[in-house]
């Protein structure tokens, strides 16, 4: 029997009429999984006996009842390994559940499986991990895009129907803009971060990949909401994302910020997305220029911010509580040292070592608050543009997927891949990629992803937005060749 | 000429703050339980968790901040405080950097509070104030255990809240430093916000020490001695101190800057680690946490549960209520017995009279008892009510112990026993008048004696007449009744 698996809203209506049973969706992905996982490695641990006895006490009267979701090695699933990609967690299984967890759950829907990501979400290739690259299901030989790679490329190619990533840097949207799926940042606070295990910790965000933008909204419904547990979680009302998807774009008003057509970018994601620009605008909708001039900071002051915080979030990994220890050590000393040169991964030690040196003393004022400074200033430049627009329309990133190993030893390079997410979550808010066209490479095609930023807590218009764009546009029915 | 030196000392004062649960998880606080059972993912430090403040102890780190005079600042936040050590769960505590909950204030030094062999000595009783550069609340680490190859961590203590109340270079002397340990530990037992048990180390203090020749304004090299957990270890680590800086002093050389330790056994310091060993701590504003805002309610929290500090409750007592300076000192150190005391003193006459009834009969019979004053049979108001029948004259203090010792047996009110027993002085006149004609009459000698002025003859004839009213006279009526009779009518015999 072949399942609807690329649609929540039909695998539901199949579920209620009866037709089938939650562990029949479970075993229709397993059987994706087996097949082609061996090309894909986006899956790094699977317990389908597990998920199938969850999915036999799923209650399908709930909103997400009895639907599987593929989960980034980096949220806690009590008795499930979570290795963050990282040699250094190996053996190391979760003893409670994140909230987004416990909230999935709450909605009856089943954490099925652990997707593939860069080490501690380091990375924007997927080839930072511990695991092995994952690939693009839309050319093997290429990247998936990272830090959520997995999770992109189970969701893209057939082997999950929604999965949860994060986003730092972007991590979600690039690698959806990879793999020509639906990836989603909430603005900071949205989604609890009690579970997720911390990269940059205020920058970090869950959210959904989907097939589809109802579907991103039904999981960032779900997932959404204050957390007692985490206090940068904000307290204020969860709107029906899926209900205020209908309305289209008349009368929105888009922002197109000149900083983020840039020299060098690649002509066909430049092409896409002016396509897609002007398509919105024969919608109904209006388009104006904007500009957000401390976007060329962006990069910079991130790679200040967020490797000053995870060289803190990342010190625990120390082989004493959890995780790899290093064998026989001589002493304390010895134990951290040659555990944590054993456990991680180069890009990883890279990050703690500019973590390090941008905190020490007398280096603290000129790297670390200044960056802040210029966080500062990025999010001024968004709140100003938002006063003259309801969204902000960008390429999500600057070429379509790269080939594996293209950029590994070029770490700026691929720095410079994330040019047009950082700003957002430098700004602290939210921002969806979907598919808006393909670039033809070498006799394959490789989508490219249209980003549209939103208002702090404006992830309701820019669901409308994108679902309105992706009503009307064919990319998003594209399936990958495997 | 040999050179005076003078010591300059400063305290840094770990403290347990005393809430249910611990600082940043709901794991409950507590000492003596098996390893690691207060533990949680959130104090073990597993991977994704996150702390939450506790709101508690936020406020009571603020009533401490107001109760020392200190300033309290509308936003403070906690920070990141980055080394490595087994015994922290995160490899990095979180503690509070440039802007801590409290700056300022201070603590008075009052004569009780210095070490009884230095009571009467001037700097006791000059009530120097020590002065604080800050106080701020930060998460305990947990405890090692070393055995011969491997070593044992207990997470309990992890996590819980810890003020660290940090003195200036403002302590002069080793009985200072004693005097300023005991006086805070006092003021913080009683405000409630730590129980401050030294031996379950919920008070541990660490000691900034340099000497300077007396007169000199810059500050001599200093060393630290870390992690000292008793008071009266604190003055002998000090006085040691001292002594070895200034005789390498005077010797011509050098003091390196190093963190030392006390052996208390030895009564010895000796080098930790010296200065080049000394951390980076790295600290920066914990993204986890949002900055504290002091003036949403957590001042006003803070203020309702302030209380009268020790010093000024004992000052009160002398000033307004006449109970002597070491009585009151005793009092004030005590909040069940200062309650006590202003219980049975209220409306009182005489309250010096309860005080002292309280410090000596109403404490050894406790003592003797092995009963806690909350167990006391005794009411308030009924000590009062018996100084009261004692300053009236209705019984002697003989009595009085009687009846106090009924009271504390049965908890009976002292007018009752006093009724049931018979006991009350006999204060009519004629009744007297009746038994001193009789004394007079049986003893012509000593009535002579008392004729010639001789004190000690009044006090045996009146002696004589409590024996015959079998105690129950008023004696000093008794003895004004005789001398009157002697001296006013010449024709008795």
């Amino acid at each position: 029997m072949s399942l609807p698996l690329e649609s929540v809203a039909a695998l539901r209506a199949q579920l209620r009429a009866g037709e089938i049973r939650p562990r029949d969706i479970v075993a229709a992905i397993r059987e994706r999984v087996e097949a082609h996982n061996p090309a894909l490695n986006a899956y790094v641990h699977t317990d389908w006996d597990a998920a199938c006895a969850e999915a036999d006490r799923a209650d399908i009267a709930l909103p997400l009842g009895g639907i599987p979701v593929a989960i980034k090695d980096v949220i806690a699933v009590r008795g499930q390994p979570c290795t963050c990609g990282s040699g250094i967690l190996q053996g190391h299984r979760s003893i409670y559940d994140a909230t987004v967890i416990r909230k999935l759950r709450g909605a009856g829907a089943i954490p099925a499986g652990r997707v593939n990501m860069d080490e501690f979400a380091m990375g924007s290739s997927n080839e930072n991990s511990y695991y092995g690259p994952c690939r693009n299901p839309w050319d093997t030989s290429r990247a998936p895009g990272g830090s959520s790679g997995g999770s992109a490329a189970a969701v893209a190619g057939g082997l999950a129907v929604v999965a949860l990533g994060s986003d730092t840097g972007g991590s979600i949207r690039q690698p959806a803009s990879f793999c020509g799926c639906v990836g989603l940042k909430p603005t900071y606070g949205r989604v609890s971060r009690f579970g997720l295990v911390a990269f940059a910790s205020s920058l970090d965000q869950i959210g959904p990949l989907a097939h589809n933008v109802e579907d991103a909204a039904l999981i960032l419904g779900a997932i959404s909401g204050h957390d007692p547990s985490d206090c940068t979680s904000v307290d204020r009302p969860v709107p029906d994302f899926a209900a205020s998807l209908e309305g289209g774009v008349k009368g929105l008003k888009f922002g197109v910020p000149k900083e983020y057509f840039i020299p060098g970018m690649d002509p066909a994601v430049e092409r896409a997305v002016r396509g897609a620009i002007d398509h919105l605008a024969r919608e109904g909708a209006e388009i104006i220029d904007i500009s957000l001039p401390h976007t060329e900071y962006a990069i910079a002051s991130y790679y200040i911010i967020a490797p000053a915080e995870a060289s803190s979030n990342l010190a625990r990994f120390d082989g004493v509580r959890y995780g790899h220890r290093a064998k026989d050590p001589a002493d304390v000393i010895d134990c951290y040292a040659r555990t944590r040169r054993e456990g991680f991964g180069s890009e990883v030690k890279r990050r703690i070592l500019l973590g390090t040196y941008v905190l020490s003393s007398g280096y603290y004022d000129a790297y670390y608050l200044r960056a802040q400074k210029v966080r500062t200033l990025i999010r001024r430049d968004f709140d100003r543009a938002f006063a003259s627009c309801d969204a902000i329309l960008t390429p999500t990133a600057p070429s379509p997927a790269f080939r594996l190993g293209e950029k590994l030893d070029d770490p700026i390079s691929m720095y410079l891949g994330d040019v047009f997410t950082i700003a957002v979550n430098m700004a602290g808010t939210c921002g969806i990629s979907v598919p808006c066209g393909f670039a033809d490479e070498g006799g394959g095609r490789l989508p490219i992803g249209l980003q549209i930023i939103g208002r702090p807590f404006g992830e309701s218009t820019i669901l409308r937005a994108a679902h309105h764009y992706e009503r009307t546009t064919p990319w998003h029915r594209e399936r990958p060749p495997i | 000429m040999k050179t005076d030196y003078e010591p300059v000392i400063g305290l840094e004062v770990h403290c347990q703050v005393r809430t249910r649960s611990k600082m940043f998880c709901g794991c409950r606080t507590g000492f003596g339980e098996s390893p690691n059972a207060l533990t949680c993912p959130v104090c073990l430090g597993h991977p994704g968790v996150l702390p939450v403040p506790n709101r508690e102890a936020i406020v009571r780190t603020i009533q401490t901040g107001l109760l020392l005079g200190c300033q309290i600042d509308e936003y403070c936040k906690f920070d990141r405080k980055n080394y490595f050590y087994p015994d922290m769960p995160k490899n990095y505590q979180i503690s509070q950097y440039d802007m801590p909950l409290c700056r300022g204030g201070g603590v008075t030094l009052d004569r009780f509070s210095f070490p009884k062999d230095a009571q009467d000595s001037p700097e006791a009783s000059a009530r120097k104030r020590v002065h604080l550069t800050r106080i701020h609340l930060e998460e305990d680490v947990a405890k090692s255990t070393h055995f011969d190859t491997t070593s044992g961590i207990d997470f309990n203590r992890a996590g819980t809240p810890l003020m660290e109340i940090v003195t200036e270079a403002d302590i002069a002397s080793p009985e200072e430093a004693f005097a300023f340990l005991t006086a805070l530990r006092l003021i913080l037992v009683q405000a409630g916000v730590s129980d401050a048990d030294m031996e379950k180390g919920q008070l541990r203090c660490d000691c900034n020490v340099s000497v300077r020749p007396r007169g000199q304004k810059a500050f001599g090299t200093k060393c630290e001695i870390k992690n000292m957990n008793s008071i009266s270890g604190v003055r002998r680590a000090l006085a040691y101190e001292i002594a070895r800086q200034i005789e390498v002093v005077s010797a011509g050389g050098r003091i390196t800057q190093e963190t030392r330790r006390w052996d208390d056994d030895i009564g010895q310091t000796s080098t930790m680690r010296s200065k080049e060993e000394a951390h980076d701590y790295r600290y920066f504003p914990d993204p986890d946490l949002m900055p504290i805002r002091t003036t949403d309610g957590l001042l006003e929290e803070a203020r309702a549960r302030l209380i009268e500090l020790p010093g000024a409750r004992a000052d009160r007592y002398t000033r307004d209520l006449g109970v002597t300076e070491y009585d009151a000192s005793v009092l004030a150190s005590d909040p069940h017995l200062a309650r006590f005391f202003e219980a049975a003193a209220s409306g009182a006459s005489n309250p010096k009279g309860i005080a002292n009834f309280l410090l000596n009969d109403l404490l050894s019979a406790l003592a003797s008892s092995e009963k806690a004053l909350s167990e006391c049979p005794v009411q308030p108001a009924d000590l009062r009510e018996l100084v009261g029948l004692i300053d009236a004259g209705r019984i002697n203090s003989k009595q009085a112990k009687e009846v106090f010792r009924e009271m504390f047996e049965t908890g009976a009110a002292p007018a009752a026993i006093v009724r049931a027993k018979g006991l009350e002085q006999v204060s009519d006149t004629g009744a007297i008048e009746a038994l001193a004609r009789q004394v007079i009459g049986a003893h012509p000698g000593p009535v002579q004696d008392v004729r010639d002025g001789k004190a000690s003859a009044l006090n045996f004839l009146t002696g004589q007449v409590m024996k015959l009213s079998k105690g129950k006279a008023n004696p000093k009526l008794a003895s004004e009744i005789i001398a009157r009779m002697i001296k006013g009518d010449p024709l008795v015999r």
